[in-house]
């Protein structure tokens, strides 16, 4: 059981930022790893990225926006309540070192997890850019904290509402021809961190993807979080969730991703129906 | 204890009233109900009585089983249940789940001429017995020693571990990856072979002896081996092989291709079979492979069977008589219509537009040369592709080490395939105070070995935290110098 200490609404109406009590998990916790989360005793367990770690206070910050049943149920729940199962750290942590120049891209809430890698590539004593991006100014999440923690925050809006109008990839291009980076790490949708991988790769940029397939267990025990990497099938939850984006097979990892969307659309559907009004407090 | 000779032994095993192949196939109850107390007894009348009892030398952990069948016979079924436990703490699983052809009744005299006396069965009949008396007897635990103990992995190894160790008197945590425990007994093994609630049972038990139990808890990556080892006097390592293997074949990461692992931790541990009640979904498919001989290949094939599939064909590379499922699940399957695609391979799988499999292309293999270890080794036909269609396939063709721990603490020994390299007799690692057993160090086996492997440990680690533990933990990493 672990105890729901803060929520707020980060992006109405359905993107939430929960902070969580974990002593053990958040002192163990690095920037990159993930958790498992299972509500009650009929849910399912998903993987959420960690988009904060609080050793001193012994919480971590988990973001999660109402997509399905289970993420609904989860922006439904109030701070005093128990999440009932809480699995981590989980994966691997972002390998953290003095990079030079360091081009954070982060799209929808994958923006979140970047936070604490940003504070983490900060102190190693990088010069840290990040490129965020969404469809208009109000869908933004997390710029005031990325400014706090980053040398420069570049905003892209599909609109043109804030920044520049267009992707996170146009303006990712223009940073990196003024001046190259050392290393850039993409969360986001899997189109966006593709399209990511696609801007880097003519310029041989290092680039590093974090991928969250469906995953079960999520310590290596089904393999339904498998990707291929380098024509190498690999497990996102053991051997990721980080990885070389020029090598990722997004093909298949976005048929992958499609796999349940049937059944989380009737599963959402039913619960709708039951549960009319009750997302979103 | 004398007790009568049979006037005449029958030949063949009591029969065990068993659910109809038609009716069970569609449904997750148990498929052999159990004998009867009348049933029982004759069956252990069969039971020579053999004054060097061959059976207990093929039972892993050593269940003094002509001593437990004579009480079966007087019908002293408390005797019997008392008998057992000295050796064994899972009856009621091992009597469903042990290979009992190649263990204890591959011994048994009677089958040089009979069939050999139904041991698992009269195993399974007095743990049963024992749980319709109600209230569930809590075993005597020793005066407390003091000692900690930690047990990484709630499997069938790690539950041994902890009891044996609970009842001399250590203070024993049982730390789970997962949110229940019970390990293969909870996400691998189907309800029709094994019910939960036997599972659920034992591990009341083990709590109200005073074991702690930690689920949530990844060894490796939440706790370290190393911090374990400054909290604790003595740690047991069991976290089994659980890492699925694939073929490498084109077409395994289309939709629709699950590991076994992946398909029986939905059904078994996540409930899928009652989408949407339960939040966590399976794709059933009417057309399903299975490919894979084991147990877990047959466990699979007839989980997809009772979710409403029409067709379900398990492919082998060899023929039936090497099948290394235990005999009983290699006929209920037949029974219930399992259609076997024997001599078979798959070379690819194929899919269709929407990413889905859509059929399985297989070859036909020869059996004709022995390889060195004498088994038949399987050759491909050429020109002998063929295709099995199928919208659902599971990859069975075992597991290998999870890499977790033997990533997070490089001092562990471990082999070149990352399973631990430990005493086969103590369990004894490379780092002091640390033991391990089961599946991570044998490689993918029953539950009995690993049960087998459980109690060794226990007794090493029994010895090791009442004389040795004293030395500081971090001295060095080598058998201690000190004599007992």
């Amino acid at each position: 059981m672990a105890l729901i200490k803060e929520k707020r609404l980060l992006r109405a109406p359905d993107v939430f930022y929960f902070r969580i009590e974990a002593p053990l998990i958040s002192k163990k916790a690095r920037p990159g790893q993930f958790v498992i989360v299972r509500l009650h005793d009929k849910g399912e367990r998903i993987p959420l990225s960690l988009a904060d770690i609080d050793a001193d206070g012994g919480t971590i910050s988990l973001i999660v926006m109402a997509v399905g049943k289970t993420t609904a149920e989860f922006t439904a729940m109030q701070p005093g309540q128990d999440v009932l199962d809480l699995c981590g750290p989980l994966g691997n942590p972002t390998e953290i070192e003095k990079a030079g120049k360091v081009v954070l891209v982060g799209g929808g809430f994958g923006t979140a997890p970047l936070y604490p890698i940003a504070k983490a590539f900060k102190n190693a004593g990088s010069e840290v850019v990040t490129v965020m991006g969404a469809r208009s100014k109000d869908l933004l999440i997390y710029e005031k904290e990325m400014l706090s923690v980053c040398d420069r925050v570049l905003v892209a809006t599909d609109d043109g509402s804030k920044g520049i109008k267009g992707l996170v990839t146009n303006a990712l291009k223009a940073e990196l021809e003024q001046a190259p980076a050392d290393l850039v790490i993409a969360i986001g949708p899997v189109v966006m961190m593709r399209a990511v991988a696609e801007t880097t790769r003519p310029l041989g940029t290092k680039t590093v993807v974090s991928l969250n397939p469906i995953m079960v267990d999520g310590t290596g025990m089904c393999g339904g979080c498998r990707v291929t990497v380098g024509g190498e099938t690999r497990f996102a939850c053991t051997d990721g969730p980080e990885f070389d984006g020029h090598l990722v097979d997004w093909d298949v990892l976005m048929n992958r991703q499609r796999k349940y969307i049937p059944e989380q659309k009737h599963s959402f559907e039913q619960w709708k129906t039951k549960h009319a009004g009750v997302v979103c407090e | 204890m004398e007790t009568p000779k049979p006037q005449k032994i029958s030949p063949k095993k009591t029969p065990i009233p068993e659910q109809p192949p038609q009716e069970r196939r569609r449904n997750f109850g148990e498929v052999a109900l159990g004998y009867s107390e009348e049933q029982a007894a004759q069956e252990a009348g069969r039971c020579l009585q053999c004054k060097k009892p061959l059976c207990v030398t093929g039972c892993p952990v050593g269940v003094p089983i002509p001593r437990f069948i004579s009480a079966v016979r007087q019908k002293d079924f408390k005797r019997a249940i008392e008998t057992i436990k000295e050796a064994n703490l899972l009856p009621a699983v091992c009597g469903r789940v042990c290979p009992q052809e190649n263990q204890c009744e591959k011994f048994c005299t009677l089958a040089k001429k009979f069939d050999p006396v139904a041991i698992g069965r009269l195993e399974r009949f007095v743990a049963d017995w024992d749980r319709s008396q109600g209230s569930v007897q809590v075993p005597e635990t020793a005066a407390s020693t003091g000692k900690r103990v930690a047990i990484v992995g709630s499997g069938p190894s790690g539950l041994t571990c902890a009891y044996d160790l609970a009842k001399l008197g250590h203070n024993v945590t049982i730390y789970e990856a997962l949110h229940e425990a019970g390990g293969v007994l909870v996400y691998g093994i189907p309800e029709f072979r094994l019910p939960k609630a036997i599972v659920a049972r034992e591990i009341e038990l083990l709590k109200r002896m005073g074991v702690t139990i930690v689920t949530n808890a990844v060894i490796g990556k939440l706790i370290t081996i190393e911090e374990i080892r400054q909290q604790f006097d003595a740690c047991y390592i069991a976290t089994g092989a659980g890492l699925p293997r694939f073929m490498n074949i084109p077409g395994e990461n289309l939709n629709g291709v699950y590991s076994a692992n992946e398909f029986l931790t939905r059904i078994n541990l996540m409930r899928a079979y009652q989408f949407p009640e339960y939040d966590t979904p399976v794709k059933q498919g009417s057309h399903i492979v299975v490919v894979g001989g084991g147990n877990v290949a047959m466990d699979s094939a007839r989980t997809a069977l009772r979710l409403g599939a029409e067709e379900v064909s398990l492919v082998y590379r060899r023929s039936l008589a090497e099948l290394p499922a235990r005999k009983e699940e290699v006929h209920h399957a037949l029974e219930e219509g399992i259609n076997m695609e024997l001599c078979s391979n798959p070379v690819r799988i194929l899919g269709g537009d929407n990413g889905h499999v859509t059929a399985v292309e297989c070859v036909r293999m020869d059996l004709c040369e022995l390889d060195d270890s004498g088994r038949k080794k399987p050759k491909p036909i050429e020109g002998s592709e063929f295709q099995v269609k199928a919208d659902v396939v599971i990859i069975a063709v075992g597991t290998g080490a999870n890499p977790l721990i033997a990533q997070s603490e490089r001092n562990l020994t471990v082999t070149k395939h990352k399973y631990i390299v430990a005493d086969e007799e103590t369990g004894k690692t490379s780092l002091r105070g640390v033991y391990a057993g089961g599946d991570i160090v044998t490689g993918s086996a029953t539950v009995i070995s690993a049960m087998g492997a459980g109690r060794k440990a226990a007794a090493a680690i029994h010895e090791f935290v009442l004389h040795d533990s004293q030395l500081p933990a971090k001295s060095a990493d080598e058998p201690p110098a000190r004599k007992k």
